[in-house]
């Protein structure tokens, strides 16, 4: 039962800045997840938590102890790697008591009962006399995993645990790390490159580029609501369509179509009032002509006869290729100058040459700024919780 | 010669494949049996080759005389426990042996816990320097023993060790080759491993006695059993160094088999069976200890 509080962390390889001033708390009992494309520096914050790496500068807190400096033992926490990291010459059992006879905090009867115990949890009893080798990659992962358990850590550390599994067997351990951690209430630090993991798994979720944070938010908010272009395009597949437009009065304007932007204060924003300006959006030149970056998922854009309900706005697309999904299909288009993806009804009958009519969600509209890619306009009202607040006021 | 190689490496692979259990099929199916054949006569002309030195070496410590001049003196003789007795109890060929034993184990012994600590203070620690460190004893490979010989005898003999199981051990207990294959090992096990122990709190101790060396255990046995032959077959040095009788070593003690060469009366029966006698601890090595040899030298060819 930890807080992990990182303030102002750097850490430099020689000439690289792989961590660049990350603020982080993570607090008592909450699985977070860090995600990011690789080399952008997760896997170091981690790192640097578990004091496998020293930090350039900064200062890592755990509850009220400042444990920057301090060698990995004395941090209490434990650690999963992706490869597993069992002593192949031991059996499970021998792999999850090792560290436990190093520290001789624990007596051989608490051992024995606390190996016992977390493999009840894990269902692992049956691997115990066995070797890493006679194992599957799901079963040395639980291993791995019930030697972080019965040391009783402060905090867990799991560096993409799942990355070396198969699709499905990923899917069914991404559950059961989620019951895990609802049955210990251990304080998590999970970090991956796969966004869909990132989703399912967290609590709250940290989007990290280039060494920075990006953005911290529940998995729901940082879809609907990305702070930048990064966060836009990185969470959710397929990606977020990217198109240049203009902003006049309150309508994204293109050549090969004009988008009314709805109010974003009105919260419900359910009608879009065509062609009135939207001047109460977060533009203070609203009237005059700025560029701007027009964000729309995929799956917000329909053919518009398949959703005749979205609104009267709609402009026509080339159809370029087809992907069936199978719960969707896929449509690559262009329209002018900009491609973009739509997802269709699964069985539309979409030729690749055809001319389509699309239509759009006006509530999950975005708009970034071209040149830092900041959000400056989302079309639905983030909801503010207290939660949130109070997260954004800590970092 | 090249198909024999290629089918060495095929039947490798099947072998592999039924006992990793992946392969369900008959493990020997990709192979026919008429090149199986073929393969078969190849590879046992070539170990013919190998071996006909030594079965004749064999064969003539069986003899009186053990002069071979014609084919039919290739047929075994009968004096063969009076040969080995002779060159055992008479020449005291035994003590040789014992010597050799000694000197083989310690440089063995020696070896290992000299580079298997050298090749962890070069990869686990952070010590100043330690790549030029390295390359620095990789530097010594091109300085072989027998180039060092004047300056090593000299030094020897001031330290009055000479003609002492010291004199043959010492100057070999560093190996610039052994610390290289250990390196090389140490370095392909797993960071996060080693990482798993420091936050568990495993001291270094712990983690060399039951972590690492266990890791490392075909490897360091590999390693041992190459040592140790070849310092079973060191001559030059003892030869120079060691000039009492009792404490020479076998490959060194062989020539004392010859008997009156001055005569022409050369024992070849002798001191073939004195060779066979040398032949004998290495090869039993060999044989035991096949697997972790090859594996040794698989983990090198990666």
């Amino acid at each position: 039962m930890t807080t992990i509080t990182l303030r102002n962390l750097r850490k430099e390889f020689d000439d690289v800045v792989a961590v660049n001033g990350v603020d982080l708390t993570v607090r008592d009992g909450e699985f977070l997840v860090v995600v990011g494309p690789s080399g952008c520096g997760k896997s170091t914050t981690l790192r640097l938590l578990a004091g496998l790496e020293t930090a350039t500068d900064g200062e890592i807190r755990m509850d009220d102890r400042d444990v920057t400096g301090t060698e990995p033992k004395e941090r209490n926490v434990a650690m999963v790697f992706q490869n597993y990291a069992l002593y192949p010459h031991m059996t499970g059992r021998r792999n999850i008591t090792f560290g436990m006879n190093a520290t001789d905090s624990f007596t051989d009867e608490e051992i024995d009962r606390r190996v016992a115990e977390a493999a009840e949890t894990l269902d692992i009893t049956d691997l115990l006399d066995r070797k890493p080798q006679a194992m599957s990659g799901g079963e040395r992962q639980r291993v791995a995993l019930g030697r972080a358990i019965v040391r009783d850590p402060d905090a867990f550390l799991m560096d993409e645990p799942l990355s070396n599994l198969d699709a499905k067997l990923r899917i069914q351990m991404r559950a059961e790390l989620t019951r895990l951690h609802a049955e210990l209430g251990t304080t998590t630090v999970y970090v991956t490159h796969d966004q869909t993991e990132a989703m399912t798994l967290g609590e709250w979720v940290v989007v990290m580029d280039d060494g920075e944070i990006q953005q911290v938010d529940p998995p729901q908010a940082l879809y609907d609501f990305p702070e930048n272009r990064f966060v836009a395009e990185f969470i959710g597949d397929p990606a977020m369509n990217m198109i240049d437009v203009a902003v006049e009065g309150g309508v994204a304007v293109h050549d090969a179509f004009r988008i009314p932007l709805p109010t974003g204060e009105t919260g419900d924003g359910k009608a879009i009032e065509n062609g009135t300006p939207a001047e109460s959006f977060a533009d203070p030149d609203a009237g005059n002509r700025r560029n701007a970056v027009l964000g729309v998922r995929p799956e917000d854009l329909h053919p518009a006869r398949d959703r005749p309900d979205l609104g009267e706005t709609t402009f026509d697309a080339t159809v370029d290729v087809t992907e069936p999904l199978g719960d969707s299909l896929l449509v690559h288009c262009s329209v002018g100058d900009a491609t973009f993806k739509m997802g269709a009804e699964p069985r539309s009958s979409l030729e690749p040459g055809e001319t389509v009519s699309v239509t759009y969600d006006p509530e999950r509209l975005h708009l970034f700024e071209p040149e830092t890619g900041e959000a400056f306009y989302h079309s639905a009202t983030a909801p503010v919780t207290s939660d949130r607040l109070e997260r954004v006021a800590n970092d | 010669m090249t198909n024999a190689i290629q089918y060495t490496k095929r039947r490798f692979e099947a072998l592999k494949g039924a006992i990793a259990g992946d392969d369900e099929d008959e493990p020997l199916a990709v192979i026919g049996r008429e090149e199986s054949v073929s393969v078969h006569l190849q590879l046992w002309l070539l170990v013919g080759m190998v071996v006909f030195p030594i079965l004749v070496a064999v064969v003539v410590s069986t003899k009186q005389q053990g002069i071979v001049t014609s084919l039919p003196d290739l047929i075994p003789g009968t004096y063969a426990v009076e040969n080995y007795r002779e060159a055992i109890v008479d020449y005291g060929f035994g003590r040789f042996m014992w010597n050799s034993l000694l000197m083989s184990v310690v440089v063995v012994v020696g070896k290992l816990v000299i580079s298997v600590f050298a090749a962890m203070a070069i990869v686990y620690y952070r010590v100043p320097y330690k790549d030029l460190v390295f390359l620095f004893v990789l530097f010594t490979l091109l300085l072989p023993v027998p180039v060092r010989f004047i300056p090593l005898f000299q030094l020897i003999n001031d330290l009055g060790w000479g003609n002492s199981l010291l004199a043959i051990t010492v100057p070999y207990l560093a190996s610039a080759t052994t610390v290289f294959i250990l390196r090389q090992h140490f370095l392909s096990i797993p960071n996060s491993i080693v990482e798993t122990a420091k936050l568990d709190g495993v001291g270094p101790v712990k983690f060399t006695l039951q972590v690492l060396i266990p890791m490392s255990r075909g490897v360091l046995v590999g390693v041992s059993i190459i040592m140790f032959v070849y310092a079973w077959n060191q001559y030059l040095w003892p030869l120079v160094i060691i000039d009492s009788e009792a404490n020479q070593v076998a490959q060194v003690g062989l020539q004392l088999l010859q008997g009156d060469v001055q005569g022409g009366q050369l024992s070849w029966s002798l001191v073939m069976a004195g060779s066979v006698l040398t032949l004998l601890p290495p090869l039993a090595l060999m044989i035991l200890f096949r697997k972790p040899l090859l594996e040794t030298f698989a983990i090198q060819q990666k």
